[in-house]
């Protein structure tokens, strides 16, 4: 039965590659995601970078806003949950979200343990940075990944790390041999089963979408030629000065992200970004990226 | 030698790629209008209708696609078989009006209602059933005269063809079982 709902769950994944993921926060930005061809959005009160100058403690957003923005599209409604806060991702099943984030962008609510995902009927997606953290997440029944990036930041640095990280690890592990692949897993803290599937197929056994930095149309196809299989754009359409023409503009940008002639057509004439700020620049302590365990 | 397409503007494109490869059919992303010129018949992927709809402006215009499936075959899964459909009122959703019949989208919930269930085959005469996964699934709620339905799922229709097209309601290239791409596959080669 286990394998069954998982086999669901990934289900949906699969229906959200080659789009975007778009955070939204009201129900007239989800609305503009929705008509400029997002596959999903993701419903959230404050997108991260304002929870960066905001400070505080970030939470789950109001159930009401979520219900108001699951009413307003037909795409797929997303929300955040704290990494092993499970009360607010049982919250957020009966609200009937088609797929909850175990996110660092949020505080979180266990510095030691994630959700075991299992539990749930509903899909999640969980972030990383490299192949270890994607595997354990992955155990603990992640239907989804998405490599962390750098949130709020506008940055795209970060993302092109943890990308090319999970990729360089699934290539690692497919040069090994069995009696290496056990102290691998021990190296990674990750389960041998999963590491054994990934060195055999060459590829993680969830779709693995790319998030953290995304600001235009090119980080996109960036992302996407580097092996995401979606994105996720957070700060990037609604901190820029034109989040509609952007929206669109990244949407397209992903479908044809190996066609530098549309590329070029999309990326021109687009008003300015979001302002951002390099990730270097942040002290190690307010990275979000180091959030998940 | 026959070739088919895959709509490629987001979605489960190859998924349905990676079956075709399995059945030695050469297969092809199509992402552009000309390359409709050079296919044999076209699978609409599961994926977002309203997606897929806002990109059919420019690389590849709705009329060309509509163009090419009144004439060829196409074979729809989940959203595919609403594009290939008539009946949804919302205009951010087009349809192809090549399949007649009606579909009413999200139709069982949201995604915790998704579920998978054995359906049986009309056109195998194996009996062995095939495990139908349903993902935020649309229904067929009303069928035309010229359709044919292939298989139920509590009655209903889930399977449905007429003389060029296929649509399922539920996800076939989600599954090992690959009986109905070969079904699309033979459909092709018997009116070429």
């Amino acid at each position: 039965m286990e394998n069954k709902s998982f086999k669901v769950k990934v289900g949906l994944a699969e229906m959200l590659k080659g789009g975007v993921i778009m955070d939204v926060t009201n129900v007239e930005q989800a609305k503009i995601a929705e008509d400029a061809g997002a596959a999903a959005v993701m419903a959230l009160e404050r997108i991260p970078s304002d929870i960066r100058t905001y400070g505080g403690i970030a939470r789950m957003s109001d159930p009401e806003m979520i219900l108001k923005i699951k009413e307003a599209v037909s795409i797929p409604v997303m929300a955040k949950c704290r990494i092993g806060h499970f009360a607010e991702a049982q919250i957020l099943e009966e609200i009937g979200v088609d797929f909850i984030d175990e996110s660092e962008v949020l505080t979180p609510a266990d510095e030691e343990n994630h959700i075991w995902k299992y539990d749930f009927k509903v899909p999640f997606v969980c972030g990383c940075r490299e192949i270890g953290e994607a595997l354990r997440r992955i155990g603990e029944g992640a239907a989804m990944m998405r490599t962390k990036g750098e949130a709020g930041t506008g940055d795209i640095v970060e993302a092109v790390r943890h990308m090319r990280s999970v990729n360089r690890g699934i290539r690692k592990l497919q040069m090994m041999n069995n009696d290496e692949l056990m102290s691998e897993a021990k190296r990674l803290g990750a389960p041998i089963s999963v590491i054994k599937e990934v060195a055999a197929k060459g590829k993680l056994p969830v779709p693995n979408f790319a998030a953290g930095g995304i600001a235009t149309p090119a980080d996109a196809s960036l992302m996407m030629q580097l092996g995401a299989e979606s994105v996720f754009v957070g700060s990037g359409i609604f901190k820029s000065e034109d989040p509609k023409s952007r929206a669109e503009a990244i949407v397209k940008a992903v479908t044809y992200y190996n066609d530098p002639k549309v590329l070029l057509e999309v990326s021109t004439g687009l008003k300015d970004a979001m302002v951002g700020m390099p990730a270097k620049s942040l002290p190690e302590e307010e990275k979000l990226a180091k959030r998940g365990w | 030698m026959l070739t088919i397409g895959i709509l490629g503007i987001q979605g489960a494109y190859f998924k349905h790629k990676e079956i075709l490869e399995s059945l030695s059919v050469k297969s092809v992303i199509v992402k552009y209008s000309q390359q409709l010129n050079d296919i044999d018949g076209l699978i609409i992927p599961g994926g977002e209708t309203t997606a897929f709809s806002k990109q059919l402006d420019h690389e590849i215009t709705f009329d060309n696609l509509q163009k090419f499936a009144k004439t060829k075959h196409t074979f729809g899964t989940c959203a595919g078989i609403i594009v290939q459909g008539k009946g949804i009122n919302n205009k951010k959703v087009l349809q192809l009006e090549v399949l007649n019949v009606t579909i009413e989208r999200n139709a069982y919930g949201s995604q915790i209602e998704s579920f998978i269930d054995n359906i049986d085959l009309k056109f195998d005469d194996s009996k062995k059933p095939f495990q139908a996964i349903f993902i935020r699934a649309p229904k067929i709620i009303q069928v035309g005269n010229d359709i044919k339905v292939l298989a139920t799922l509590d009655g209903k229709p889930v399977l449905v063809e007429n003389k060029l097209h296929l649509g399922t309601t539920f996800h076939p290239e989600l599954t090992d079982d690959f009986r109905i791409h070969k079904y699309f596959i033979e459909k092709v080669k018997s009116r070429n």
